[in-house]
């Protein structure tokens, strides 16, 4: 297997660390132990410094303007799309839509597709782990398009059933939508064996990268899946710029999705001709600041090396798996093969919440509740779980930290 | 007639109960302790009608007016929450709907748990409080109550 030390001798945790400055915050008189980087990811120097820089040197809206702030504003929001198409293997710029996040991502797809190519007793395949971005909007058109929604079952271990998905699927089926990284149980689902068994009936398919993207190498086109969402603020990014990635043919018949300034060609009052990819589904002035600073999280991540972040996250998730397991009365759930970074548990007698308190006393963030899964919860019959995530940045010191506070709420609770 | 405490006399009694404390280990142990003695609320009242919405975690609220006065009853599936809930009723059961809508609960402030009234928290305190003068204001003006329940 790949060690850390062989793919990357220069990755180095402390040297990483101080690129984030909220890492030296201290979380009621203790270090900061940041453990819920599922729900957001911290953001590096360059991140901010490319916010600032924006706003200071080049902000102008763009697109439009003859002047020179506009063009290289233009400049600026453009080259995201390109760094994004290199991120994640796209194989053309127009293919990469930036919205506000995944949700929206996801939204866009659900209302521009599904509106023109559902009907009625057409089917939906999601899963049992997904996130509710991923399954309301698919719920609101199932609704209005008398469509049907269908649900992958999740096995013991946390995985998806594949013997079922198999049997689920049929030519009535239109799109599959799946979670690439469950961010409750940190299952990675095997992607592509849905997307080839999507395409042979004839159905697109849909991954919803939001914890995937910061984690595994994304290649799209190898995939081949249809679309693909991710959050730039889970990929080191800022907040309020997302990406929708859609094959050029699919998304070039889509309609658009909202009307406005940007996305036309020609406005009339008889009638609207719609501007090309990938403008088209950019209506209005978009977050050009956000977008602008998340190529330099992209590249932060690209420039550290994915792999090698990956195996130091392995290396977390394995040593952090073995400590808990040693907490009487702990249970891990999500016990998949293949997993990425995410440690969700519970403990016998004790609810989530109150270990979540417990450890923000300890300095120690992470997330207790459904983590926006309420199905999954429902199907491992627990009303939560505490979940630590990790990051490039976290550390073993860190992980011992965690068991500590957690040993020590259950002494306190029990 | 035996004097009933005041909200207040009743809130200084667990200001006075914390400022023995010197480390956040001691209050948390004190509020779980709390929690763990606070009597289970019977099986029949554990129902849908009678949960508190906006909580992590399951709190259950029933209130009885009897004399006068309104006497609380409530549990919760998580032992912090229920710590915090049985000083609130320590507080306010049994005390007048006027006295209760009017009180302005200083001693959350005073015991340094000011955070768990954080609407991000989501823990529900703040749901609960506004639940149980809810009832009070219910008990006070059963007409007015009406239109706005």
């Amino acid at each position: 297997m790949e060690t850390l030390a062989t793919l990357s001798p220069a990755f180095d945790v402390s040297t990483l660390r101080s690129a984030f400055p909220i890492l030296e915050r201290k979380l009621n008189g203790k270090p900061l132990v940041y453990l819920d980087n599922a729900a957001t990811s911290q953001k590096p120097q360059v991140v901010l410094d490319a916010l600032l820089d924006y706003y200071s040197n080049f902000n102008a809206n763009i697109h439009r303007g003859i002047h020179t702030l506009a063009e290289e504003a233009t400049a600026a929001y453009e080259s995201t799309r390109d760094t994004v198409k290199d991120f994640i293997g796209a194989a053309r710029r127009e293919e990469i839509i930036f919205t506000r996040g995944a949700t929206e991502a996801i939204n866009l797809v659900a209302f521009t597709w599904g509106r023109t190519h559902l009907g009625k007793g057409d089917e939906i395949l999601i899963s049992g782990m997904e996130h509710h971005s991923n399954i309301v909007p698919w719920q609101m058109i199932c609704e209005e398009k008398k469509a049907v929604l269908k649900v992958i079952p999740v096995t013991d271990s946390g995985e998806l059933d594949m013997d079922a998905f198999h049997k689920l699927l049929s030519a009535r089926t239109k799109l599959v939508a799946v979670v690439h990284v469950s961010n409750s149980l940190g299952t990675v689902n095997p992607v592509k064996a849905l997307i080839d068994a999507a395409h042979a009936v004839g159905a697109l398919a849909l991954i919803d990268g939001a914890q995937s993207t910061v984690h595994l190498d994304i290649d799209v086109t190898g995939m081949d899946c249809d679309f693909f969402a991710f959050s730039g603020h889970k990929v080191y990014g800022p907040t309020g710029v997302g990406v929708l990635y859609g094959k050029k043919s699919i998304l070039d018949e889509m309609p658009p999705f909202m009307g406005g300034g940007e996305m036309i060609k020609e406005v009339t009052f008889g009638k609207t001709t719609y501007n090309e990819l990938p403008y088209k589904y950019e209506a209005g002035t978009p977050n050009i600041a956000d977008t602008v600073a998340l190529r330099s999280a992209l590249d932060f991540v690209t420039a550290t090396s994915k792999k090698a972040i990956r195996a130091h996250e392995n290396e977390l998730l394995q040593y952090g798996t073995g400590l808990l397991e040693q907490v009487p009365g702990l249970r891990i759930l999500g016990r998949a093969k293949e997993k990425a970074s995410v440690l969700s548990f519970v403990i016998d007698g004790i609810h989530p919440q109150d270990v979540g308190v417990l450890l923000d006393n300890q300095g120690i963030a992470v997330r207790t509740g459904h983590h926006c899964t309420q199905p999954l919860m429902d199907r491992f019959g627990v009303p939560g779980t505490v979940r630590a995530s990790f990051a490039m940045y976290n550390t073993k010191e860190e992980i011992d930290r965690l068991f500590a506070g957690v040993s020590k709420a259950v002494k306190m609770l029990l | 007639m035996s004097q009933i405490q005041t909200i207040r006399e009743r809130e200084q009694e667990i200001v006075e109960d914390f400022s023995l404390f010197d480390t956040w280990e001691e209050k948390y142990e004190y509020i779980i302790d709390l929690g763990k003695k606070l009597p289970p609320l019977e099986e029949q009242f554990k129902k849908e009608e009678n949960i508190i919405k906006g909580c992590q975690s399951t709190v259950w609220l029933v209130a009885e007016y009897r004399d006068g006065r309104v006497y609380y009853q409530a549990d919760s599936n998580a032992v912090i929450v229920k710590g915090i809930i049985s000083m609130l009723i320590r507080v306010l059961s049994g005390q007048r709907p006027e006295d209760i809508l009017e009180a302005p609960l200083d001693f959350i402030r005073e015991i340094g748990m000011m955070n768990h009234l954080a609407q991000t928290r989501s823990n529900g305190l703040l749901a609960m409080i506004k639940q149980i003068k809810h009832y009070a204001l219910a008990f006070k003006n059963p007409y007015e109550s009406e239109k706005t329940l």
